[in-house]
């Protein structure tokens, strides 16, 4: 959606008359790359302004599919004192976090370095937007917690970015982004899940990020809409590598959470890997489990964008296979195709249901009470 | 189990070349020379590398040689059985990978009068599709045009990997030629290996590419509506082919939600995707990617919310079912005859004219 239907604000609802909810899924922007300065060398700034992010893609700024909005953002959504969407905590507050009764929110910082070519670049990015995260937001409003960023193609740097900041009650998750140089249950990445299953994190996989692989098996398409849609099979292919690598065969506390890449095809894609596995299952020695087992015990889910069938009892059907204490709410916020909280789930679910879609769920997995 | 019905199509059969040199009495002197000459090997794609479980039946498979290389076992295999009426050859022999255009159109046009001379021109219940050497667009309308005079040939094979998406305008003279033949395109499961086989990059293992076939069919589908394929070419059926079915309805629900948010970006696409697949998208019955609970496929049939999906297949030789069992548990009698009878010669208009054909004679 491009603008909210009438704010709770507006219709001059006290926030405590809405349901709290925690909000898996908010991004903060920079104003610039510029707001990173403070928290970079003066060696990484000269770089930036010479060199530029030097990504897997080809633009030296902006996206190479344009957006359908602004910044991919919510047309209502620009501070009042200036910047882009997402760039201002007081109108962050104003316009979601009140409003909305949003108790927790989780940072998801993009295109802040994850998985940028030069490593060196991405790892001090990385150190850069963590500090930003604790300094520009968590600790200035406790209902936000952060995610550890890490520069994700350098598993022994990113691994040790996540134990860096081990115990820090700011940061509730370390951060993946699903397209990578590789799927995402290669070897390279596996220090990451080492430091994170010792640190005792979860891992989001929000979807995006340019690892330079075509976002079809075909080729590049034409269209944003494609680029979009393309998130979701994106992401099934990098959770079918989790699986099949053995990565939660070998790191079996390691929590996992697929972020804003729908969770529809979760029954069919773990059908597919079940049935696959029985013919192939020589091949992968490792995988001792049938697939859709460890996506049971290993993986959560973010509902935005929420699949929203024609029918009601087709989403129900879906989510009682995944299970409704895996589903955590996240609206996207401020981005373009966010998902209002209190409209987003039809009627007929019942009241253990819902709080455990709206909060419990989230407490529970990052350990919040 | 559900009990087949008597005349029914079985869409998706894979008649195996037994060797590159087997096209040799089918090539000119010139690409004669050149495979024996180059010593060039056997273009057998690792889609399916022939020991693999999944490449064939264990009961299927033959003492010696590539699984469904011989006629009679096909025939005695995977037609009688079923007591299948037509069988459409689909034939995966690996041309797709072959980078000279020139090369892959002379070994497509070897391959298709291969097709006609070992295969059609033995059993009158086969049929067969046209293998096109789609690294070059007007080679391959030229293909489809030399191929389509023979009525036998029903449809035009295409793979589900690709070099550039199967809906990029490039591509459209083939789709236009197709149209003009009353030919289906089907996509089957497959790579030219020419992208990676994800789209998050290169994985470990085999299971992992055949896994990822099902992802590379959904961005085909996109790409297919998206760019307008169907808007130009009402009339043109795509039938996806090995493709797994049970992820449509999940896929169409995210497809529709940034359909309706971004339309703007693509305004010939003026009808909701799922009433796009509903007129041009058909879908063969195996693998079908469900656990066997007929409870589970009957919420799937009804999320799909049209029983003319789906075409029946035994995917043969490739190992997708064991004994008889080549429909799954608790389809009911209509369900039956649709997707075995109906739905395949409504989708297949060549398959019309061969019956009155046959009844005249």
């Amino acid at each position: 959606m491009n603008v909210q239907f009438r704010p709770a604000a507006e219709r001059g609802a006290p926030a405590g008359a809405v349901t709290a909810i925690a909000d898996c899924d908010i991004h903060p922007a920079r104003r610039s790359m510029r707001d990173l300065y403070p928290y970079l060398s003066k060696r990484w700034q000269e770089h930036l302004e010479t060199y530029g992010g030097h990504a897997y893609q080809g633009m030296m700024e902006g996206p190479p599919y344009p957006k359908a909005q602004p910044n991919a953002s919510r047309r209502d959504a620009y501070p009042p004192e200036g910047g882009v969407q997402g760039s201002s905590l007081s109108f962050m507050q104003k316009q979601h976090l009140d409003p909305n009764n949003v108790v927790l929110g989780v940072l998801n910082p993009l295109n802040t370095g994850q998985g940028l070519r030069n490593q060196d670049l991405s790892a001090a990015l990385a150190t850069a937007v963590n500090d930003w995260q604790v300094a520009e937001w968590t600790s200035k409003e406790p209902r936000l917690k952060a995610s550890i960023v890490v520069a994700n193609e350098d598993g022994s740097a990113a691994a040790a970015e996540i134990r860096k900041r081990a115990g820090d009650p700011n940061f509730i998750q370390v951060l993946l982004l699903s397209r990578n140089v590789e799927p995402l249950g290669q070897r390279r990445y596996w220090p990451i899940y080492e430091a994170a299953q010792e640190v005792g994190l979860p891992i989001g996989v929000h979807a995006f990020g340019f690892g330079g692989n075509p976002i079809t098996a075909s080729g590049w398409p034409s269209y944003y809409i494609e680029e979009m849609v393309g998130h979701s099979q994106c992401q099934q292919t990098a959770l079918a590598s989790l699986v099949l690598e053995g990565v939660f065969a070998r790191f079996p506390k390691l929590k996992m959470i697929m972020v804003e890449a729908g969770f529809g095809w979760a029954p069919s894609l773990s059908w597919r890997l079940d049935r696959v596995w029985q013919r192939l299952r020589s091949e992968v020695p490792h995988v001792s489990r049938p697939p859709s087992e460890y996506i049971k015990d290993h993986i959560w889910w973010t509902t935005q964008p929420m699949e929203d069938p024609e029918r009601r009892d087709h989403l129900f059907q879906t989510i009682d296979w995944i299970g409704w204490d895996k589903l955590l709410f996240a609206t996207d916020y401020p981005h373009w195709d966010f998902d209002e909280p209190m409209r987003v789930l039809p009627a007929g679910v019942s009241d253990a249901d819902r709080a455990a879609f709206y909060l419990g769920n989230a407490k529970k997995l990052y350990g919040l009470t | 189990m559900t009990s087949p019905i008597a005349g029914g199509v079985d869409c998706d059969l894979h008649p195996a070349l037994p060797h590159l040199t087997s096209l040799l009495p089918y090539l000119n002197d010139y690409w004669r020379d050149q495979v024996t000459t180059r010593g060039m090997t056997d273009l057998e794609s690792q889609s399916y590398p022939p020991h693999s479980p999944i490449s064939a039946r264990p009961d299927w498979r033959p003492v010696e040689g590539k699984p469904g290389a011989s006629l009679h076992d096909l025939t005695t295999q995977a037609l009688d059985p079923f007591g299948t009426a037509i069988g459409i050859c689909n034939p995966l022999y690996g041309l797709q990978m072959v980078f000279s255009e020139d090369m892959a159109d002379a070994f497509c046009r070897a391959l298709n009068d291969w097709l006609v001379k070992e295969w059609l021109d033995k059993d009158t219940r086969l049929r067969g599709s046209i293998v096109i050497p789609a690294q070059n667009v007007e080679k391959a309308v030229a293909e489809i045009e030399r191929c389509a005079r023979d009525r036998r040939f029903v449809q035009v094979l295409m793979l589900a990997m690709g070099d550039i998406p199967l809906g990029k305008r490039a591509l459209w003279p083939i789709y236009a030629a197709a149209e003009r033949h009353g030919l289906p395109i089907g996509v089957h499961a497959g790579s030219n290996y020419h992208n990676p086989p994800s789209s998050v990059g290169w994985g470990s293992y085999h299971i992992e590419d055949y896994v990822a076939q099902a992802q590379a069919f959904q961005t085909q589908l996109t790409s297919l509506i998206i760019e307008g394929v169907f808007a130009k070419f009402p009339n043109l059926k795509v039938v996806m082919l090995e493709s797994g079915f049970t992820w449509l309805p999940s896929f169409v629900w995210r497809l529709h939600k940034f359909w309706r948010g971004v339309r703007m970006e693509t305004p010939w696409v003026d009808r909701a995707p799922m009433e796009i697949v509903r007129s041009n998208v058909r879908f063969s019955l195996q693998p079908v990617d469900a656990p066997p609970d007929a409870a589970v496929l009957d919420r799937i049939f009804d999320q799909m919310q049209s029983d003319e999906l789906v075409l029946f297949s035994t995917d043969y030789p490739h190992w997708q079912f064991d004994g008889n069992d080549v429909l799954p548990d608790g389809l009911p009698p209509d369900l039956v005859r649709k997707i075995m009878i109906d739905n395949p010669h409504a989708t297949y208009g060549r398959l019309k004219g061969a019956e009155a054909k046959e009844a005249a004679a």
